[in-house]
């Protein structure tokens, strides 16, 4: 078994799986079944200041795939409807009870210094080893001059993390940012300006997920009315990952912490995180979906692989991918790949062909082999190797995509003999 | 799967099992499992399913259609290459045709189960009712005969109809369908499927059918070949075969075609005589249906016996496998030399066989098996004596490339032309293709 502990930002954890501010985090009850099932921590569902928020049903609409597996949620729930004093209790015996386990409080105020600072004060008195602030959520707070509509003026974002530090003192404060912005980097550098020592994202992306042609409403729909809600879940994973990874590339922020969140539902999500730089992870619509239970083989998958790697702690293999992730204009163009398709395991369902034929470069001919067989073959001169047949092919290893020994050196386009404002040399 | 029928505790069944030994063998899909269903299917390019279907039937986009929720737009799809496609979907031998050319195969995976998500496709658009999906062309003013309104003859039909001619059809029982109503299986064809199906069908407008009238008995080809632009024979192959050994006219030996058709046509089911011990001979879908539903009947023990080899059998995989599971014993390699019994039969006399020099040859060891029913179930001929004047090939109906008989204006298809296959698909696809062929005769192009 791996070592699987980590310090997140200042905080020490037993391993690097969080639950993510949610509905999973709402109460004593859940917390307590998480910490039982061997999740590492969790951020509280985010407190505001009383009388609770009233919350709207229906709450939840899903995004699925074709085989009616659910790849998205999309949420209008707000922020815990529950009064401050009880939160506050729980938390406290949780702390009492599971002193090895990590919980982080979670804080949206209106904009103003006593507010968060009053709020923070409060969630501090429990013993919580980290505040996070919710300055993401992008549906119904926002309207109240919260959430997201913070987030998304940077400003704003360094003066609530500033208050708040000034508060929590040695106590790590993580700005929790939303991706419902133009440049991720920008926000999450008013975070450190203001003193953060670590940012959490992605919040939920604006979405609305579908709509009933029925009721030609959006979904979920309050009494035949639906709004914008916040998407999440294994579909926002891409956009998360972006994003993680321009904030470990920035010199202006690399120096701060990440706790990754978006969509992460296996330890191989978990891995590329923090291959991309995160410290740790957080989870929600995975548990929500499945239970606390999948963090039974996120630790063991996460703990295989750095076993097999010879990884000793997640500290050695944090960030190997950054080296490696680059600007487009760095990339060598006179890398090549051709496509080969194995023969011997193609069940000729023709996707490869179609794919290419109409959505690329028309480099799959099909050819009549024995038996009535088809043969699906690479018209080398055609093909970009762009990897499309490859996706498309339902058979694993059937489509290989080889590199061309073309001897060439390799050159990005700013050198490229092609680029009419190229700068010379290679 | 729900195959297994009930076995009684040796009193007998009761009404109420018999009842539900010939409900429905494999429900409809409902609406997630055919959704789950069609996430299977990989959509292929130029798909393998579409040539190995004979009514060439664009199956990936029916499929994509019902994961679109496009059931109406998938339904047509399947309707317009094949108008019997509820039929197909519950009685084709996909295991040999569609199911078997899905390239999930060859990935060592189940295939997408095409005849149920096109059973659920084509029944969801029945149940709905409203318009028939099809218009008919403007009229054309002529009027086609049809002789038999079985699959081949409906088909031919409906496609004339579409095309613009008014058609009549004449029957010489007293219900359409054919074998769809009197000679497949009553679990596969469950609650009153042909007759719904034929209800929907005719709904195009322009059909009539007689019912009744006999070719050769009560008209001629010749009277029709004069009445109408053109005519269409779809009659099948009536005739049984005889076993032509001793013993055969004994009381018990039926063939098992009339014992399946009045099977068929009895509602309550418990009224119908089965024997305890039943011996079926014959190795085609005829026999494996007979020995099944003589079983759900209520018989003791059923045994089908076939002279070859089961990879010989015309009956496929599948429907041994059905068989086996219904308790039927399969035996191989042995022919009928006599019925044993004074009035009734009491058993079959079987001689053993094997292959000598290339042909099937008895070895002379023979065995009896017990018996107070036998089902014959050894082929069907043509009745060549209703077809005097017409190119017979092989003993069955000879035709060119646009299914034209040896008559100009005279088509044929289904069992009765000399390609024949005892399978309704190929009906449908033999009576669509001669009515576009009809068609382009009847104007003359």
């Amino acid at each position: 078994m791996a070592d699987l502990h980590c310090n997140i930002g200042g905080v020490e954890s037993p391993n690097p799986f969080w639950l993510a501010s949610a509905p999973p985090t709402d109460k004593y009850i859940n917390v307590k079944r998480a910490f039982d099932a061997g999740w590492g921590g969790a951020v509280w569902k985010t407190l505001g200041n009383d009388p609770p928020v009233v919350n709207a049903t229906s709450r939840y609409g899903v995004h699925r795939d074709q085989a009616r597996g659910i790849v998205g949620i999309n949420n209008i729930e707000l922020i815990s409807d529950r009064p401050l004093d009880q939160n506050l209790r729980e938390i406290e015996q949780l702390r009492r009870e599971y002193p090895d386990r990590v919980i982080i409080g979670s804080l949206m105020a209106p904009i103003e210094e006593a507010a968060w600072k009053g709020l923070a004060a409060k969630i501090l008195n429990t013993g919580v080893q980290g505040l996070e602030l919710n300055l993401g959520c992008p549906h119904g707070m926002c309207e109240r001059g919260m959430g997201s509509a913070v987030g998304q003026v940077p400003e704003m974002v360094e003066q609530t993390t500033r208050w708040v530090k000034e508060v929590a003192g040695k106590i790590p404060v993580f700005t929790k940012l939303t991706p419902n912005i133009t440049d991720i980097v920008v926000p999450a550098e008013a975070a450190r300006k203001g003193g953060a020592d670590g940012v959490a994202l992605i919040n939920t992306v604006n979405s609305i997920v579908s709509v009933d042609l029925d009721s030609m409403a959006p979904r979920p729909t309050v009494d035949g009315k639906g709004t914008h809600g916040g998407y999440c879940g294994t579909a926002v994973k891409p956009i998360a990952l972006n994003m993680v990874q321009a904030i470990a590339r920035d010199p202006e922020t690399a120096p701060l912490a990440i706790s990754a969140i978006g969509g992460i539902t296996t330890w191989r999500d978990a891995a590329e995180f923090i291959a991309l730089g995160a410290q740790g992870v957080q989870v929600c619509t995975a548990a929500m979906l499945y239970g606390f239970r999948i963090v039974d083989d996120m630790i063991a998958g996460l703990s295989n692989f750095m076993e097999e790697r010879q990884y000793r702690s997640i500290a050695d293999f944090r960030g190997r991918a950054i080296r490696n992730t680059v600007d487009w204009n760095d990339l060598n163009l006179n890398f090549d790949l051709k496509a080969f398709i194995h023969q011997d395991r193609c069940i000729e369902c023709g996707r490869c062909h179609i794919a290419c034929e109409d959505g690329a470069h028309q480099a799959i001919r099909i050819g009549q082999g024995a038996n009535g067989h088809r043969t699906f073959t690479v018209i080398n001169d055609e093909c970009v190797g762009c990897n499309l047949c490859l996706h498309v092919c339902p058979v694993e290893d059937c489509i290989e995509m080889k590199p061309v020994a073309n001897g060439l050196p390799p050159v990005s386009w700013p050198h490229h003999p092609l680029n009419p404002l190229r700068t010379g040399g290679t | 799967m729900g195959l297994r029928p009930h076995v009684s505790n040796g009193a007998g069944l009761t009404r109420d099992q018999i009842e539900e030994n010939f409900a429905d063998l494999t429900p409809t899909l409902d609406h997630t499992q055919a959704h789950v269903e069609a996430a299977r299917c990989l959509y292929c390019y130029d798909a393998p399913c579409i040539k190995a279907c004979p009514t060439a039937i664009d199956i990936p986009t029916f499929i994509h259609q019902i994961r679109s929720e496009n059931l109406k737009g998938s339904a047509h799809t399947i309707l317009k290459s094949n108008i019997m496609g509820g039929t197909c979907g519950r009685a084709c031998p996909t295991e040999v045709l569609c199911e078997e050319a899905c390239v999930l195969n060859a990935r060592g995976e189940e295939p997408v189960r095409i005849g149920a998500l096109q059973r659920h496709a084509v029944e969801d658009l029945m149940a709905r009712g409203g318009a028939h999906p099809f218009a008919r062309a403007p009229l054309s003013g002529k009027t086609l005969a049809v002789i038999g309104a079985g699959p081949a003859g409906l088909s031919f039909a409906h496609r004339a109809a579409m095309l613009g001619h008014d058609v009549i059809v004449y029957e010489a029982k007293p219900k359409p369908g054919g074998l769809n109503e009197y000679g497949l299986a009553a679990y596969k064809m469950a609650n009153e499927f042909a007759q719904r199906e034929i209800d929907f069908l005719l709904g195009i407008g322009g059909i009539r059918i007689e019912y009744g009238i006999a070719l050769g008995r009560d008209v001629t080809l010749n009277e029709l070949r004069g009445r109408c632009a053109a005519v269409f024979i779809g009659a099948g192959i009536a005739a049984t075969n005889a076993l032509g050994i001793p013993g055969e006219n004994l009381s018990g030996v039926y063939d098992a075609l009339h014992f399946i058709e009045e099977l068929r046509q009895t509602k309550d089911k418990s009224l119908l005589r089965v024997g305890r011990n039943v011996v079926v001979i014959g190795g085609g879908n005829t026999a494996i249906d007979a020995a099944i539903q003589s079983k759900r009947l209520g018989a003791e023990n059923v045994t089908m016996v076939y002279r070859r080899g089961e990879p010989s059998m015309t009956a496929t995989e599948w429907e041994r496998d059905l068989a086996r599971t219904n308790e039927v014993v399969i035996r191989t390699w042995a022919m009928p030399v006599g019925l044993a019994g004074a009035t009734t039969v009491a058993g079959v006399v079987f001689e053993k066989t094997a292959m000598k020099s290339g042909k099937l040859a008895g070895t002379g060891e023979t065995f009896t098996i017990a018996a107070d029913m036998v089902l014959k179930a050894i082929g069907q001929k043509l009745n060549d004596a209703t077809f005097a004047g017409l190119k017979l090939e092989r003993g069955k109906l000879a035709v060119d490339g646009s299914f034209q008989t040896s008559i100009p204006g005279v088509f044929a298809g289904g069992d009765c032309i000399v390609a024949g296959e005892d399978l309704t698909v190929q009906a449908v696809e033999d009576g669509k293709r001669a009515a576009i062929a009809a068609d382009r005769f009847v104007r003359g192009a």
